[in-house]
């Protein structure tokens, strides 16, 4: 396990795909998919990524001449946006494509869809789709990288590197902290791609929900599992709180918005259970008044708009990562 | 069809003689008349009359042909995916002699006009016996009965809504009770449709990896639990379509002690794999009834062997690639089977997990006693539908080899022991495996 570096970011000039051993990896699909040091690789490849979206001249071109698509069969603002800025930064042509679909009314399916893309040679594609499993169908009708920027509830791998990443310059480490994860955690992706990164970086994971919200099986993904917040919450050094759509609070799953957030929306009193120095996460967007209270989540342990600032630097990182290797021989 | 090709006499010698009706499994041979067993020779001579056609089994086993209770057609609607005649050649090379065809076709087998028009229709093209079974409820919709008593004089075997499920119980009652009236065996698909929701594959721990609804196994245990009380009430000839799981296997046990009307099937899908198997969203494994636990498999196994199950189908459901190449659950239930059933069921034997003649009952003689007919049996007098197996035969499944129209086999690849060498319907060999 690899003690992090320092703070930040390396003080040294942004490094290219060239100072690091080559990432075999064809996709990158899931956080399962990755070994422990490929991991650690990708959060160091990152962290020097950093640096270049602080300069005034943001652009380190590695990827000129490439194309990258954005292929979101659901609607996103900041995963799209962030990657986006993420292959222009690295001089890549980017290029956003947004689908409606619906399963009713299909017309086209994904593999006609990856068919036609694929036949554009692009160099890389970014898909979310709302259904599990959705972007590894479509990788294995394509001749380029693809990169999954969620797949329905089962994986957002780029969330969790910036996750991990963020953490680790706050907390100049990963092993050993206790993370907890707090929220709607049957239906989100980031918390199956988090438990995945985060246990194979040896942290104590807890998941924290109403039993209505807890999936079956989740005592084998998790550390701990706790239905009471503040239990789950003591002594954490992180806490990341998910978003509770609000159609699940109308009675049948969650009875009310009210009662959701009198026993699992985190306020200063829940968070006191915590470690003094605990940081507190979102993925993203935020309910303020549902699972955080405003101040917390515009508070001093708040470290929400570094994460934001982190996907930026992953996904470069993970752009510079996949494409080099797929053009070797 | 079959009749036109039947010569006057057949005698199949030096046969293993496997007839699970008596429990027989013993050294004989078989005569065969105008499509009818005319004799059956254990350990003694048989006579044989002028003109006979000899087949020398050569020590290979011979069985009742199989009876396969579910099997799903393109055929009328959909023949892209299968036609009665596709389903008739793949039948015939896995030893299937019969099958109960589902009513979820295009249009739904709702009326007796087309019960007639199917009948004529195999029988003008399918190699092997095509039995239609009847719509409980219009259009499959669950809401009106369908017209029984005019279903059953047009020919078809038993009433069930295939893979659809009933949900109130209400009319269930008064299906049950009217399908009693006129003696028809009454099988339905458990699944609660409210409970099973968007669940795509068994609830638990693998679905929570790969982030796919699950569907808890009470829904199908509480439609279960339902139904046996029913078929108490009504007195109906009650088939539970298919059972997947531990809870519903102690179900149907208690429910056995009371009330013998009650019987049980299992896909072979239930007793051959588990919910390991969908592996990473691999779509031919997504089937209506999920697969479930090895825990679960266990459980149906052992019904099988001590009798809980009664039969055991191949679920065939053929699905092209545009529905089937898609999102885990976006994707249709279902796979093909015909072919593979009774290598898939040998497997349980060859492992020593249930004995020959118990896998072939579930095969042949049980499903023929829940439906009523005279085949599924080695004895004087019942049809000559008939097949000689190899047991241990050993062969790989290559999807290209198979004859269905569609290729979502769940076996792609398996390595299997035991293939029919020959498949006779009513007399005569419709199928015949060549090395």
């Amino acid at each position: 396990m690899a003690q992090a570096r320092a703070s930040t970011a390396s003080n040294s000039p942004a490094g290219t795909s060239g100072d690091y051993p080559p990432f075999n990896q064809r996709h990158l699909l899931s956080i399962a998919d990755l070994q422990q040091h490929e991991i650690i690789d990708l959060l160091d490849r990152a962290a020097a990524m950093v640096p270049i979206s602080r300069q005034e001249r943001k652009t380190h071109p590695t990827l000129t001449g490439k194309t990258q698509i954005n292929l979101f069969f659901e609607p996103s603002t900041r995963t799209q946006a962030s990657f986006e800025i993420a292959g222009k930064r690295l001089g890549a042509l980017v290029m956003n494509m947004s689908v409606k679909t619906s399963s009713v009314s299909k017309g086209e399916t994904l593999v006609d869809t990856a068919a036609t893309l694929n036949a554009m040679r692009p160099d890389v594609i970014v898909v979310r789709h709302s259904a599990a499993g959705a972007v590894e169908l479509l990788s294995q009708k394509v001749g380029c990288a693809v990169i999954n920027a969620g797949d329905g509830a089962h994986e957002h791998p780029t969330q969790a590197l910036l996750d991990a990443l963020t953490i680790r310059n706050h907390k100049g480490r990963i092993a050993g902290l206790t993370v907890a994860i707090c929220g709607d955690i049957g239906n989100s992706r980031v918390v199956r791609s988090n438990l995945l990164l985060l246990g194979a970086l040896n942290v104590r994971t807890r998941v924290i929900a109403p039993r209505n919200l807890l999936p079956a099986g989740i005592e084998n993904l998790a550390t701990e599992v706790f239905t009471d917040m503040r239990e789950g919450l003591k002594d954490a050094d992180v806490v990341m709180m998910l978003r509770l759509q609000h159609e699940r609070a109308n009675g049948r799953m969650i009875p009310s918005i009210r009662e959701y957030y009198h026993f699992y929306g985190l306020d200063a009193e829940k968070l006191s259970y915590a470690k003094p120095d605990a940081i507190v996460m979102h993925p993203g967007p935020m309910n303020r008044g549902v699972e955080i209270d405003p101040a917390i989540a515009d508070g001093p342990a708040s470290v929400i708009t570094d994460q934001v600032e982190m996907g930026v630097a992953v996904r470069m990182a993970v752009l510079d990562a996949l494409l080099p290797a797929r053009n070797e021989p | 069809m079959s009749a036109a090709m039947t010569t006057t006499a057949t005698l199949i010698e030096n046969a293993r003689i496997l007839d699970p009706a008596t429990g027989t499994d013993h050294a004989g041979a078989v005569l065969i008349e105008n499509g009818v067993i005319a004799e059956v020779a254990i350990g003694k001579p048989i006579g044989v009359p002028d003109h006979v056609e000899v087949i020398n089994a050569r020590g290979l086993a011979l069985a009742p042909g199989l009876i396969d209770m579910r099997v799903f057609t393109g055929e009328p609607g959909k023949e892209y995916r299968e036609t009665l005649a596709s389903a008739g050649e793949a039948a015939a090379a896995g030893g299937v002699t019969s099958f109960v065809m589902m009513p979820d076709t295009t249009p739904v087998v709702d009326d007796s006009a087309l019960v007639d028009f199917l009948i004529r229709r195999a029988k003008a093209t399918s190699k092997v016996n095509v039995l239609p079974a009847g719509a409980i409820t219009k259009g499959l919709g669950g809401k009106e009965m369908t017209e029984f008593g005019l279903l059953r004089e047009a020919g078809v075997v038993c009433l069930t809504d295939g893979r659809h499920a009933i949900q109130s119980t209400s009319l269930l009652r008064t299906a049950m009770s009217y399908a009693a009236n006129y003696g028809m065996t009454f099988v339905h698909h458990l699944r609660d449709a409210d409970l099973a929701g968007d669940g795509v594959m068994n609830e638990g721990l693998f679905a929570t990896i790969l982030g796919l609804r699950g569907q808890p196994r009470e829904a199908e245990t509480i439609p279960l639990a339902r139904d046996l009380q029913l078929a108490g009430l009504t007195g109906v000839k009650y088939h539970a379509a298919q059972v997947s799981c531990a809870a519903s296997i102690e179900l149907l046990a208690a429910a056995k002690k009371r009330n013998n009307s009650v019987t049980a099937g299992v896909s072979i899908n239930n007793l051959a794999l588990n919910e390991n198997d969908v592996g990473r969203y691999r779509t031919f494994f997504k089937l209506s009834t999920p697969l479930r636990s090895e825990d679960d498999r266990q459980a149906v196994i052992e019904g099988l062997r001590n009798g809980t199950i009664d039969t055991i189908h191949s679920d065939h459901d053929p699905q092209d690639t545009e529905v089937k190449r898609q999102p885990f659950a976006e994707a249709s239930d279902g796979a093909i089977g015909l072919e593979t059933l009774l290598p898939a069921a040998l497997r349980l034997v060859h492992s020593g997990e249930v004995d020959l003649l118990t896998v072939l009952r579930a095969m042949t003689s049980r499903p023929a006693e829940i439906l009523g007919l005279p085949s599924g049996r080695i004895a004087v007098g019942a049809p000559a539908d008939l097949i000689l197996i190899d047991l241990d035969y050993p062969w790989q499944v290559d999807v290209r080899q198979l004859r269905s129209r569609s290729r979502n086999t769940c076996f792609e690849g398996a390595r299997l022991a035991g293939k029919v060498i020959r498949t006779i319907v009513g007399g005569a060999t419709v199928f015949e495996h060549i090395d």
